[in-house]
């Protein structure tokens, strides 16, 4: 859910994950969010993601808004997207190497003053 | 014996706001005061109206102890499909609202950062209900920001710095049907914010009115204004006859001094 704001990257979102360890959460499950969320979200960078911290169950390509019908296809989408969370490691920009370190579960973005 | 009959009585009467000594803090973070009060106030004010409104997304822009984003989860806990965001931009608040969230069962995604950067993209016009109490005292520009107690309460000039900022991206985060409500000092001059955000089509209106022995403080709550959409609220503050509704209750309220 999170991108990059350094100033002057414009592609800044996905950022690279490095992993040292995933927590999963037990999140209540709720489909008229999912619905809501699956045509705001960048769905490669959620499959690539969820892969990077050990969730390889979706589909790498955009699947089609017909699949939020399928109950299956919706717990996973779920699992993916509120129950696992980054809970140590990093958060790397791709275009400057820019690493935002991620403690407890808490991703820490704020910029050193030569880059804002 | 005492004790067994309190806690089952509790567990009859949930509490709908965050309890006090289960807040968290630290000497580097902001304590629950009487403007974190009035904000809470402000949303159990408008309670009816935020479980009718069933936000499926919440940001606390600041969220210091923790308190306030702990008491909206509270306060919408029935609903049951509410996703919870806070943001602060010193560390120590987001581990202190960390465990104020966790004393009391609930859970936001937390992210240490200046306003939303880095969630704004991610979640813009995805956000139903936004709270803000911001750094509101005037102060030498130059008390402003950092990573200390002091980015708590420093607003720079007319304590404008931290606000003027805010609401821009206030504006990029809210969805067609999202609510902000925000804290303001008389000296921040609200009046020239309401006016300033009605330029960008939001009506609003002042949920809690409250003077301590220090400060004057309001919680206005802002909402995109479409024809037929309003708010949840009183009357349509964007019409003509709305505008001078509002500029009555600033000056109800003697904003200037
Ligand atoms: C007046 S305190 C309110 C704390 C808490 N929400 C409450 O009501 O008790 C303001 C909070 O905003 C945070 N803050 C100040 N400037 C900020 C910024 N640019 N971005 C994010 N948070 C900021 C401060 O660290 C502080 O925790």
């Amino acid at each position: 859910m999170l991108s990059s704001n350094i100033k002057g990257v414009i592609n800044g979102f996905p950022l690279r994950i490095e992993v040292e360890k995933v927590v999963e959460k037990q999140v209540d499950f709720n489909p008229d969010f999912l619905k809501n969320m699956f045509s705001k979200i960048d769905w490669k960078a959620l499959a690539d993601a969820s892969k990077i911290m050990g969730y390889a169950e979706l589909p790498e390509e955009v699947p089609d808004a017909s699949v939020l019908d399928s109950d299956e296809f919706l717990q996973k989408f779920h699992h993916a997207l509120l129950e696992l969370h980054l809970e140590e490691g990093a958060l790397v920009c791709p275009e400057t190497g820019r690493r935002f370190p991620v403690n407890k579960g808490i991703p820490n973005m704020l910029l050193h003053e030569d880059e804002v | 014996m005492i004790s067994s009959v309190l806690s089952r009585f509790s567990t009859k009467m949930p509490s709908r706001i965050a309890q006090i000594r289960l807040t968290s803090s630290h000497p580097q973070v902001y304590e629950p005061c009487d403007d974190s009060f009035a904000l809470v106030d402000a949303l159990l004010a408008d309670r009816k109206h935020l479980l009718h409104h069933r936000p499926s997304l919440c940001i606390e822009i600041g969220s210091g102890s923790g308190y306030v984003i702990t008491s909206l989860a509270l306060i919408l806990q029935d609903l049951k499909t509410t996703h919870y965001f806070a943001t602060d931009i010193n560390p120590h608040a987001l581990k202190v609202t960390h465990e104020t969230l966790q004393a009391h069962g609930v859970h936001a995604e937390l992210l240490t950062t200046n306003i939303a950067a880095g969630l704004d993209r991610r979640l813009a016009g995805m956000v139903d209900v936004m709270v803000v109490n911001p750094p509101y005292v005037p102060t030498p520009e130059a008390e402003v920001g950092g990573d200390g107690i002091a980015a708590a309460w420093a607003g720079g000039e007319n304590g404008r710095s931290v606000i003027d900022k805010i609401l821009p991206i206030a504006d990029k985060l809210l969805s067609e049907k999202g609510w902000l409500y925000m804290l303001f000092l008389a000296a921040n001059d609200p009046l020239q914010i309401c006016l300033g955000m009605r330029e960008k089509g939001f009506a609003s209106k002042i949920v809690v009115q409250r003077s301590t022995e220090e400060e004057s403080l309001h919680v206005i709550k802002f909402w995109r204004e479409f024809d037929g959409n309003e708010g949840g609220s009183l009357g349509k503050m964007g019409s003509p006859k709305g505008w001078e509704f509002l500029v009555s209750q600033f000056s109800r309220f003697s904003f200037r001094k």
